[in-house]
Formats: structure tokens, sequence, C-alpha cells
């Protein structure tokens, strides 16, 4: 059989498209704005040489990093309000999950960074009299930062693919947006298919400045 | 050395006395007492893991004693970073007393005058103008005034340990502590690094050199150390020391360094 497309009945919903986009775009920049806070909490208290600072860090990265994450969504929008008595508005929830989520990775990506930069950096450092602080922002971050530029971008793509599992929990995102869609027009190909192309629209130009950045930073190492 | 000249001696600029390290249960330092006086090059010896390394990581309290104390100006460094009451912080010290290291540990992310330029701006709050033309006039010195724009990755072993040099030398220090700092270099390159070195002996720079070229060690010290097992087991002049050993440990040391 031959399959007649029709986006005419779709295109009458791009406002919907547009939206269900702009709501992902701002979920994403939001998780990652509050995931880079979470992350460098959490990095400074693995770094801190305090025993029980650096564990409880710990503990958090490990539950976010090994746990699905729609695991997670549906645990903090269904079980956390349980917990605590009360109800959790859904979009909190995502906001919530989507930032602890990416953070822990980040305070791994951080840490990563960090760590790899050679201890006679450090050394020098200390020996024309930096203190530590001085030390960190003056000579080990500008270095560490460029070698997590690459892994960060690339975290940050994935969690514009993670968005998409808000709509679990209602979140009206694009992905949720395409479900609407597909309900009013009964067209589920064009429906999903334009959703999936919205998707590589704004991923794609993402992935090439990744790899462009990942190359000029070798070059210049 | 006589009582008199003992007695006679000036105040020792920077001094350890009695310290000790331990690394887990082993003792790397086993009481050692060292001071340096004005304008004096005491060159370090020993064999490998005898603690030259330690030693001289602990005098600028980049490695924590275990036992004893360093004192600078005759004033007792404590353990924080700042001074407080008379004892002196960890940060005052290191900002009197230079170290060039072995493998340079060049900051890579600045240029050659940025890295030289770097703690009289940051550390000693000097005028960014002011700092780099003493950077410029160190850098002539080492002789790499024209590489002053260059980056790190940029230069050969040996102009990596010229800056690093003279980025120690920025500082303003009184007392510098070099470990091994010709080890990692090409043996063709060794010359020009200890060339500055002599120099800054001759303009009287008190130094503290942990060093394998025995030729050199007697040339530029006045004094030399022979460490052994955490102990300073012999101590004097060059002569006495590397040309004339008595100690029969110290005399295959220094044998299989004649060559
Ligand atoms: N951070 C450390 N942790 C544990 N042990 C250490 C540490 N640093 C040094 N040591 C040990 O202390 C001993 C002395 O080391 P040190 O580096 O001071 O020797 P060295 O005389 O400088 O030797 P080399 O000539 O090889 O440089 C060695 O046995 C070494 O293994
Ligand atoms: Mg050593």
């Amino acid at each position: 059989m031959t399959y007649t497309w029709d986006f005419h009945s779709v295109w009458q919903y791009r406002d919907l498209f547009m939206w269900g986009l702009w709501i992902s775009v701002v979920y994403t920049v939001g998780s990652i704005v509050f995931g880079v806070l979470i992350g460098f909490l959490t990095c400074s208290m693995r770094l801190s040489g305090w025993r029980m600072l650096s564990f409880i860090a710990r503990v958090y990265q490990e539950i976010f990093r090994t746990t699905p994450l729609l695991v997670q969504l549906l645990w903090f929008y269904y079980a956390f309000p349980l917990l605590v008595g009360g109800n959790i508005d859904n979009r909190v929830a995502a906001m919530l999950t989507l930032s602890l989520y990416v953070g822990a990775f980040y305070a791994e990506i951080f840490r990563g960074g960090i760590v790899s930069i050679d201890k006679g950096q450090r050394e020098a450092a200390a020996a024309i009299g930096m203190s530590p602080w001085q030390a960190m922002h003056r000579i080990i971050l500008p270095q560490a930062f460029k070698r997590m530029l690459p892994s960060f971008i690339n975290q940050s793509v994935i969690q514009f693919k993670n968005t998409s599992l808000v709509s679990v929990i209602s979140v009206a995102d694009l992905a949720y947006m395409a479900a609407v869609v597909n309900g009013q027009t009964y067209r589920p190909l064009e429906s999903y298919t334009v959703m999936a192309v919205l998707y590589i629209a704004m991923l794609l130009p993402m992935t090439q400045i990744a790899d462009w950045v990942e190359k000029r930073l070798r070059v210049s190492d | 050395m006589t009582a008199t000249s003992l007695s006679a001696a000036p105040a020792p600029v920077i001094e350890a006395i009695g310290l000790r390290k331990t690394f887990g249960h082993h003792e790397v330092l086993k009481g050692l007492d060292l001071g340096l006086a004005r304008g004096e090059v005491v060159a370090l010896i020993g064999p490998s893991g005898s603690g030259k390394s330690t030693f001289i990581r602990c005098l600028n309290r980049m490695e924590a004693p275990t036992g004893g104390e360093i004192r600078f100006r005759q004033k007792r460094v404590r353990d924080g970073f700042r001074d407080r009451g008379e004892d002196l912080g960890i940060g005052t010290l290191r900002r009197h007393v230079g170290m060039v290291f072995q493998h340079f540990n060049l900051f890579p992310h600045k240029t050659v005058l940025q890295n030289v330029t770097e703690g009289p701006v940051i550390v000693c709050k000097r005028p960014r103008r002011e700092a780099e033309e003493e950077a410029m006039a160190l850098l002539e010195q080492v002789g790499l005034a024209e590489k002053h724009s260059a980056y790190p990755n940029h230069l050969s072993g040996g102009q990596k340990q010229r800056v690093a040099i003279a980025r120690a030398l920025a500082m303003r220090p009184e007392v510098l502590l070099l470990d091994e700092v010709t080890s990692a270099l090409d043996p063709e390159l060794v010359g020009e690094v200890l060339a500055v070195i002599r120099a800054l002996a001759e303009a009287g720079m008190t130094m503290a050199i942990v060093t394998h070229e025995m030729a050199f060690a007697a040339e530029v010290a006045s004094r030399v150390l022979f460490l052994d097992q955490g102990v300073i087991a012999a101590e004097g002049s060059p002569a006495e020391v590397i040309l004339e050993p008595t100690n029969p440990r110290l005399q295959a040391f220094v044998a299989r360094f004649k060559g």
C-alpha cells in the first residue's frame, strides 16, 4: 500500500509544536543552569577534603547516575509527595528531577577536569605564594575548564533529548504536544515525524558546535 | 668548623630544626638541622630515596613536617596559610622563598611574560606595568626576552626551566630552592640552565640546590650536605665532601658520579 502523506492537517497545529519546542528549550536551559550550580556544589563537596561532605555528595551522585531518568521523574511526581505529605506541581517535579539528574553528571565532569590537571600546577602556584583559592581560580580552573568543555557540551545535548521524558508527567513539551496533535488529527506518522525533525533541527547545530570545540581545543593543547 | 666561627656566624635566613617527616610508617627524615646564611649556596647530594626532595620541600612547606620546625628570619612558621601573632604563615614563607622544580611546572595557559608576572601581580599586588617591566628585565637576565609572548609548549626544556627561574625570581625571593632542576633536560641543554644558576650564586642569592651534577655542586656551593637514609651523613666544604670524602658510603656515592 502507498501512504499519502498529509502534513496539511498537522500544519494547522504548528503553534502547538512551537509552544512545545519552547517548553523543551525552557526545561533544558533551566535544568542546565540549576544543574551547573548543583554540579559545582557537589564537585566542591567531593574535593573539600571533608569526609562527610564528600560522602554525601558521592551518595547523591550515585543515586542519580544509576537510576533511569524516567524512574526519577515518576518517583518525584508520584512517590515523593506521599513521603512529605502534600502535592508537587508536575512542572516543579520535572525541573527538579532534570536538574538533579544532570547536576550529578556535571559534578563528575567538573571533578574529572580538575583532578586531571597535573599536581605540579598546584605546587607551582603554591610556590609563588598563592592561596589554595587563588591557585584554583587562576591556575587550575582555566586549564580544567578547557578539558571539561567537550563533555559538558555533550552532556547538555543529551539533556535536551532527556527533556522529552517530562511528557510522561504531563508537562507540555515537544513530545507531549506531538501526542496532542496526533490525538486531534489521527496522523501519527506526520505528527511524530515533525517532532523528530524538530529535535534534529535543534540538536544538529549543537553537536556540530561540540565537535568544532573539541577539535579547536585539541589543536590549542 | 671551629667554635669561634660558629658563634660569629650571622643568623640564618632560613633554618630547619630537628626536622622529621614520616610517610605512613616510613620515616624519611630523621631529625635534620640546617641553617642557610644569607648569600650561602648549599648543595644537597645523596642517593635516590635519601630524602633530598622531601627535605627541600619541607623548607617552603610544600610538604608538612611531622616533627621539628622551620624558621624564617628567626620566626617560626606555623601550619596555617596566614601569619598569626609572632608566627609566620605558610603564604608569607613562600612569598620569600622561591622554588624551582624538576619538571618546570610552567602555567601552560599563560605566556612566558604572564608566567613571570603572575606572582608579583596576583600575590604581591604590585602594579601590572611595574611587574611587567621587572619581568622583562628578568627574562633578559635568563636570555629569553624575545620569547616573552610565547606559550610554554613552544619552548625547549632548557628555555622552560629558565622561565621557571625567572618566575621564581620575580617574587624577589630571599632564598631559592632548586630540586634537580636539570634532571629532566637533554644533556646539551643542561649548560644554559647551570649558567643562570651560577650567575645567581655569584650575585649572592641564597640557595639550597639538590643536584646530581657533582662538578657543578663542587663549583658553586659554599657547603655540601650528603643526605643518606634520612640523616645528614656528611657535611662540609665541596673539597671535604666531594673531592676528598672520608665517609665510606659517601666515597662510593661520589665515585659513581666521577665516572
Ligand atoms: N608523598 C609521598 N608519599 C609516600 N612516600 C613518599 C612521598 N614522597 C616521598 N616518599 C618517599 O620518601 C623517600 C624519600 O623520597 P625523596 O623524593 O625525598 O628522595 P630523593 O632523595 O629526592 O630521591 P631522588 O634522588 O630519587 O629524587 C622515598 O622512599 C619515597 O618513596
Ligand atoms: Mg628528589
